[in-house]
């Protein structure tokens, strides 16, 4: 087990070098530094010092992989590869474009979009299977038939759709909850209560669409058959045998998303103005501030590779018969 | 002689057409092979396949005729000059709506109006300033008193109505051949469907002639204009994102399950390391360099339309890029099973090459699952779209698609009172196109999963019951 996860974590490693080659080739190659320091200097017609300026103050004046100049391990350290993309293994990952801490600001943000992310994919989980163990209950009858109708349509509306007529009607119309902001503590609440409805709603379509699919073809099953005639009712049948063994897959498929509910909701903080991860990214999407978004590239990858991790262990845990070699 | 127009090729609308022209020929190919045909009959059967492919189809016709590109002559300023053309790139579809693009009015009106939805201080005959909302150029323009609006309304509703009836029994007169033809296709529901979109187009376009039937939005353009021209984004984003996940998914995914061993381990290392990227961090990147490279080099584009058609299909292949692990991973899983059957073996003990039987021997049987995927991605891609053009990393802004129409009609919510019509109009025509193509998934999947067939009664019925 332990061996097992060794060789896991050391498998991550070069995934992440492979990540990290991405978005290096992205960011420097494809676009050399002069490129980048014109678009955040914003003019077309800017001076040359103004370049050099702007490369200088923020570190990307060095060579890209080769510093010939310096002198030693200088050579291969005093390079824009290894003092951008490098570092970020170890969590360094240095100021962004307006001079601000990255590292700093991750910390503080993450748990706004901790506080959203988590209910949000905890009450969603629970409303999805209610609703499909409810449908596959009533397998093949009308109640089974419009609820899946009604699944598809609701998986057809655009996330959009829910954020905006949201919006619209409870906070705007109604005026039950502020439009959007953040505070912290338990007035949280009550700025949060609408996203997270609004999360759980938007999900429900192709979740339990999907969870349906999985207590169907459990329901299949020699197993349900021998409880069957051995004269269980349906009900005992669904609670005690199909969902137990239908949770595997829904909780090993879930397991991957876990790690990645720190990165927050990019849609939903930005619309609710809530000052978590996501819309820190979005935020610097549109600022175009690409050391903000190289962390938040790395930062995701390693979340991932943690999520997979996590998925292998989980099968041991709730499933007796998986053993990891 | 000059021909009185240019036709342009945008790069989107060549790999638009060449993707219809391929779609006919698998058609053809599959008629007279029955083992291939068969999944598509059964497809066929279904009645929410059939409702949804005469939607679709219709969105397929006004997206194919925003297809057809040119430039107009302009009128020459001399004797002997050489034709100059505009610069202004128009499609047929323009052609048949020139009458919504022209008539643009100065800002908001709601659907029908005649006046304006802000007020202006109009100059009155006397010299009097007064603050009102004053009469559109193009709304209701024909009317003389205001007061013959409700009826002038019903007058042309009735008329399209007429008109798209004649229009709906003469399609059913043509159609009746192919009826006859093939009696197991559930026609009725599907002519129905035709009937119930005529009767909204119908009325929609007579109105169109003397009214925004979907109201202006901020910078006075007809949004039923607007939501039309979309149309062709999503379809482009929906079909075209297939021809870069198809090869990357297909290759790789049975390559890595044929091979095992070493290929094996680099495909999958490749796809974890693509996967472990948030999907939405890399478009970002990579459309904001593109974005830094097209500026760079203006001089490839000679028309803002082509500029923003290459942003459109560099976006629908970094769509590509991030999509096609999913399908590769599924095809891996398929291909190491297929690879330990006995005709496969057989196929390796007779001496053929690997390039035969992964095209001869595996490809055709995991066929199924490559256009059940693709059909299915189709809908996550569309409303995509939307997404990443609201994040500013999706079509070019110049570029009409839901999604920056969304985006733009976003702030208009907190407006007093509020102006709902391009949202409405927006997510309205994204929901019918989202919600057809999920119906059509649904089918294609039914009828080509042969686990469906031959699985339990209980979920086969259900399956079906979802489809229907």
């Amino acid at each position: 087990m332990l061996a097992y996860v060794i060789r896991r974590v050391l498998y991550a490693i070069p995934i992440l070098i492979g990540v990290n080659l991405i978005t290096f080739v992205l960011f420097f190659v494809v676009n050399t530094p002069d490129d980048m320091a014109r678009m955040q200097l914003g003019a077309k017609r800017v001076t040359q010092a103004a370049i050099d300026h702007w490369k200088a103050e923020h570190g990307y004046d060095r060579p890209l992989l080769w510093n010939p100049a310096a002198s030693g391990l200088g050579k291969a350290t005093d390079t824009i590869f290894f003092r951008k993309s490098l570092r970020l293994f170890a969590f360094d990952f240095g100021a962004s474009e307006d001079g601000r801490d990255i590292a700093a600001e991750i910390r503080t943000r993450m748990w706004p979009s901790l506080a959203l992310a988590i209910p949000v994919f905890l009450v969603g989980l629970a409303v999805n299977v209610t609703f499909a163990l409810t449908m596959a209950f009533f397998r093949a009858t009308y109640l089974d038939f419009w609820g899946v109708v009604l699944c598809v349509t609701m998986m057809s509306i655009s996330t959009l759709f829910y954020i905006i007529g949201g919006q619209y009607l409870v906070a705007k119309l109604w005026h039950l909850v502020p439009i959007s902001g953040y505070e912290g503590g338990l007035d949280a609440i009550k700025f949060l209560i609408l996203p997270v409805a609004i999360g759980v709603v938007s999900g429900i379509g192709s979740g339990s669409r999907w969870y349906r699919t999985l207590f169907l073809e459990e329901m299949g099953k020699d197993y349900v058959r021998t409880a069957r005639a051995k004269g269980l009712s349906e009900a005992v049948v669904l609670f005690r045998h199909v969902l137990k063994n239908a949770m595997i897959p829904i909780l090993t498929g879930v397991v991957v998303v876990i790690p990645l509910l720190f990165m927050g909701s990019l849609l939903m903080e930005s619309f609710f103005g809530i000052p978590g991860l996501g819309s820190y990214t979005i935020d610097a999407i549109q600022a175009q501030d690409f050391a903000v978004v190289r962390a938040m590239v790395f930062i995701g990858s390693v979340l991932y590779i943690l999520g997979l991790l996590l998925t292998d262990l989980s099968y041991t845990l709730v499933d007796p018969r998986v053993r990891l070699e | 002689m000059s021909m009185g127009f240019l036709p342009v090729l945008l790069p989107t609308d060549v790999l638009l057409w060449l993707l219809v022209a391929a779609l006919a020929g698998y058609f053809a190919y599959c008629r007279r092979r029955p083992h291939l045909a068969a999944p598509w009959v059964r497809v066929l059967k279904s009645r929410a396949a059939i409702v949804s492919l005469v939607l679709l189809a219709g969105y397929g016709v006004v997206g194919l005729a925003d297809s057809l590109h040119f430039r107009r002559a302009l009128p020459p300023a001399g004797p002997g000059d050489a034709t100059a053309y505009s610069p202004e790139v128009l499609s047929v579809l323009d052609l048949a709506l020139a009458h919504l693009r022209h008539s643009t009015e100065k800002t908001y009106s709601a659907p029908l109006a005649t006046r304006l939805f802000v007020r202006e201080e109009i100059e009155m005959p006397d010299g009097r300033v007064l603050r009102d909302y004053p009469r559109l150029r193009f709304g209701g323009a024909q009317l003389a008193s205001e007061a013959d609006r409700g009826a002038d309304v019903a007058r042309r509703t009735l008329a399209g109505l007429a008109g798209a009836a004649l229009l709906w029994g003469l399609l059913g007169f043509a159609l009746r051949p192919l009826r006859r033809r093939f009696p197991e296709v559930p026609w009725g529901p599907g002519y129905v469907t035709l009937g119930a979109m005529l009767a909204l187009a119908g009325p929609a376009f007579a109105l169109s002639l003397g009214y925004h039937v979907l109201g202006t939005d901020k910078v006075g353009q007809d949004v039923l204009y607007l939501s039309l021209k979309s149309i062709r984004t999503s379809l482009v984003i929906g079909t075209l994102t297939t021809l870069v996940m198809l090869p990357l998914g297909a290759m790789l995914g049975v390559a890595a399950g044929y091979f095992k061993g070493w290929v094996d381990d680099l495909i999958q290392y490749l796809y974890t390391t693509l996967n472990s990227i948030p999907a939405v961090l890399l478009i970002a990147a990579f459309i904001l360099m593109m974005q830094v490279v097209i500026e760079r080099h203006a001089e490839w584009f000679p028309t803002a339309a082509q500029r923003a058609d290459v942003r459109l299909l560099l976006l629908c292949a970094i769509l590509g890029v991030t999509s096609w692990t999913g399908l590769a991973r599924l095809l891996r899983g398929e291909a190491l099973k297929l690879g330990e059957l006995e005709y496969v073996q057989a196929a390796h003990g007779f001496g053929v090459s690997h390039l035969r039987i992964l095209t001869r021997h595996m490809l055709p049987n995991v066929a199924h699952i490559i256009i059940i995927s693709l059909v299915l991605d189709f809908s996550g891609l569309v409303l995509a779209e939307a997404v990443l053009s609201y994040v500013g990393v999706g079509v070019d802004p110049a570029t009409t698609s839901f999604g920056t129409m969304i985006n733009a009609a976003r702030l208009e919510m907190a407006r007093e009172p509020i102006v709902w019509w391009s949202l409405a109009s927006a997510f309205g025509f994204l929901l019918v196109l989202v919600l057809a193509a999920n119906l059509f998934a649904d089918a294609v999947r039914d009828g080509f999963d042969p686990r469906v067939r031959i699985g339990l009664a209980a979920a086969r019925r259900a399956a079906k019951e979802a489809a229907a």
